[in-house]
């Protein structure tokens, strides 16, 4: 692996090699073993340009973890600010040797732009509407402990499809994996052209109800509405489209919720849900890790003393 | 008295319906007959046009020369000489320069400066509006005295009718044009590529056809309320063309030009977020490249114009989403268009109406376009077959910004003939 910028990389071998390593890494975890030489003399830059409190500490904590050097650097603090563009940035960073680059950035393609300039691996971090794809693998790695596979699943994303990078990266890798997607909200929010992203739009939740194994709840991003707002109020998409109890009861018995965070309580879901049993919510920020933890050690080519250490 | 002669080379020139090997003798900047068997002893020098195709120059209705301004991305001199070396002898020129050109001393400044470098002609756009701001009308019976061919705010159309009602009737008056690159841009706001697979796939908010299907109907609808010629510029979308059919039908005075980008590309050419596919109108689906393609077969689009709009490196390499809209396209614009007669859309004397008879008119230059007796000797001298691949040292312009960078192209220009000069060739 080179680079991880896109889900459509993803290979169905390579995510059952990553959820199998981030299983081992989680146990490990779990049994409060936090410190591996995985990565010593390996040097990790996070680069974000946009305001992130979980992926951003997931990646430095990851490579903490196993002993890389970490460099977090936000996008105020950087010469970005004094107008210089992005590729000299990245150039300027590229020149201390760092062995990842982890981006976030608001415009889409972000890593492309890059890619051509640089030496150090690329995670994309999430770029703009367009991809996230270490969020698809642990969203994908936490469905897989629950089903233990996702062929035939029906996967339902709901919210703001359109201007979610989270549902284009989710829908291409539960593709990957033999699940049939699925995509519902607010009208405005569903793609003009779902066949592009592999979804089939359903249109009431009691469709979503009743054939969907898992659900995925979409963050509204108030930053993306523009003065043109798509929709009319929260309280109005709480109403219409969030996940709350009764919602909830109507789901299949097995069927579970998940969601990218950080969410808007009492817009895509309630109290309810979060503490429901049917909740994934928590379990994916603690996969999270896990998987980054892999991805990282596969950029730097140290699989097997990842497999090692973590026994 | 210096005399220039064209021997052999196949002669097309829908002007006069001439589609066969014979002679062009070209005095005193212009042209003198066309024969066949014109013996080299009536002139000074002799051009070798065997196997070579020899046509009026090309006349460019639409394109951005960037001076006075923006000199980093292309001035009049790199402009000129990009042009004469993909064959066009005539660049119309919009007006969104730095200063805009709504008055009539950048229309002269614009003039003037073509005049000294004296590669070819070089014919300004007059703003529609001051400042293009879509307010007050800019000078434009001014600028008509001083050398416009016609009014464009180009991608700042006044989005008020009333305003563009005002200008077209000013317009009609004055007997030129109007220019329009027509687009809702309310409807469009915030997009960076056109609606569709590719703009799904990628999360980049997208522009739909239907904003340029809607400014193009509002637009027209004007022009008919008017009276005025309006020329619609670079049509991308398969909407858009079936509005103007509608409109031709109707006897509303519109013609409107088609780029070679549009009609080669589809918008998979952004699926590597290259921002030097990105341009306004955006490229668009397979089924509306189509359409353009069949509206140049049956002349439903008149017209074919580069849109030559050049950034420089340091503009385009940058997220997508920041760069600017534009790709320059004067040396690519016989090997795509000859691309349209290698695989049946048009014949060569169809190709070289919309590339030089047609805009001529549009125009309103009844010297131009033509290669008549006592007209100007424009003269395009290309090998259709010769292929190359374009790189860098290719190109004339200060500019890069092309997707065709690197790729095989066929058809090249051998000579550029600028009243009666030889000012390009390629031997």
């Amino acid at each position: 692996m080179e680079h991880l910028i896109s889900a459509e990389e993803i290979s169905r071998e390579r995510f059952y090699e990553i959820y199998r390593l981030s299983r081992k890494v989680k146990k490990a975890l779990k049994e409060d073993r936090k410190k591996f030489s995985v990565l010593r003399g390996k040097c990790v830059v996070n680069l974000f340009f946009e305001p992130s409190t979980r992926t951003r500490s997931s990646f430095e904590k990851a490579g903490k973890f196993l002993s890389a050097d970490v460099i977090n650097i936000t996008a105020s603090a950087s010469s970005l600010k004094k107008g210089e563009s992005l590729i000299d940035t990245l150039k300027n960073l590229d020149m201390m040797h760092p062995d990842v680059i982890v981006l976030r950035h608001p415009c889409e393609g972000a890593c492309y732009t890059v890619k051509r300039f640089i030496n150090a691996s690329i995670v994309n971090a999430g770029d703009g509407r367009h991809q996230h794809p270490t969020q698809a693998l642990l969203d994908a790695v936490t469905l897989t402990e629950y089903f233990e596979n996702l062929e035939g699943k029906k996967i339902a994303i709901i919210g703001d499809i359109v201007n979610s990078r989270v549902a284009r990266s989710d829908a291409i890798l539960f593709k990957t994996l033999g699940a049939e997607v699925f995509v519902y909200g607010p009208s405005p929010y569903m793609p003009r052209f779902p066949e592009a992203i592999g979804v089939k739009k359903l249109s009431s939740f009691e469709e979503v109800a009743e054939i969907s194994d898992a659900v995925v709840l979409l963050r509204i991003q108030l930053e993306r509405q523009n003065a043109r707002k798509t929709f009319p109020s929260l309280r109005e998409y709480a109403e219409l489209y969030g996940m709350n109890k009764k919602r909830l009861s109507m789901l299949k018995k097995d069927a579970v919720v998940l969601h990218p965070g950080p969410f808007n309580r009492g817009v895509e879901l309630n109290n309810d849900v979060v503490m429901s049993e049917k909740s994934l919510i928590f379990n994916q920020v603690e996969t999270g890790l896990a998987v980054r933890m892999v991805v990282l050690s596969l950029l730097c080519r140290r699989k097997e003393r990842l497999e090692e250490e973590v026994q | 008295m210096r005399r220039l002669l064209i021997k052999g080379g196949f002669v097309v020139d829908p002007s006069q319906g001439i589609e066969k090997v014979c002679d062009i003798l070209i005095e005193g900047g212009k042209v003198i007959k066309v024969e066949e068997g014109i013996p080299n002893t009536e002139a000074s020098e002799v051009i070798d046009a065997s196997g070579l195709i020899v046509s009026p120059g090309f006349i460019d209705l639409h394109s951005h020369l960037r001076d006075p301004g923006q000199e980093w991305k292309e001035d009049i001199e790199s402009g000129s000489a990009a042009a004469v070396a993909g064959g066009i002898t005539s660049v119309c020129c919009m007006a969104n320069t730095d200063p805009v050109n709504d008055n009539p001393t950048v229309t002269r400044y614009i003039i003037e400066k073509a005049e000294k470098v004296g590669l070819c002609d070089v014919f300004p756009v007059g703003a529609i509006t001051k400042g293009l701001k879509g307010e007050e009308l800019a000078e434009i019976g001014l600028m008509v005295k001083a050398g416009i061919v016609a009014i464009s705010d180009d991608g700042e159309t006044p989005r008020d009718s009333k305003i563009l009602r005002n200008a077209m009737d000013y317009a009609r008056s004055l007997g030129i044009p109007v220019f329009t690159h027509s687009e809702d841009k309310s409807l469009s706001a915030g997009g960076h590529v056109n609606e569709g697979i590719v703009s799904t796939k990628l999360g980049i908010p997208g522009m739909p056809s239907e904003a340029e299907d809607i400014g193009t109907m509002r637009d027209i609808l004007i022009a008919g309320l008017t009276g005025a010629h309006i020329h619609v510029c670079h049509v991308s979308s398969k909407g858009a063309l079936s509005i103007i059919e509608w409109a031709k039908k109707k006897g509303i005075n519109v013609t409107c030009e088609i780029t070679p980008h549009h009609f080669t590309l589809t918008e998979e050419a952004v699926l590597e977020f290259d921002t030097n596919a990105k341009m306004c109108p955006p490229l668009r689906s397979k089924e509306d490249v189509e359409a353009c393609r069949k509206a140049l077969e049956s002349g439903l689009a008149d017209v074919i114009a580069t849109d030559h709009a050049p950034h420089s490196e340091d503009e385009k390499l940058v997220e997508f989403c920041r760069a600017p809209f534009g790709i320059i396209g004067f040396q690519t614009l016989l090997p795509l268009s000859l691309e349209l007669v290698r695989k049946g859309y048009l014949t060569l004397s169809e190709l070289i109406k919309r590339l030089s008879t047609t805009p001529a008119r549009i125009i309103r230059k009844k010297d131009l376009g033509t290669l008549k007796p006592g007209s100007k000797a424009n003269i395009t001298i290309f090998d259709p077959e010769e292929e190359y691949t374009l790189t860098r040292n290719e190109i004339r312009s200060k500019s890069f910004n092309t997707p065709f960078l690197g790729r095989k192209l066929k058809g090249r220009v051998k000579f550029t003939i600028y009243s009666g000069k030889i000012v390009y060739k390629n031997v």
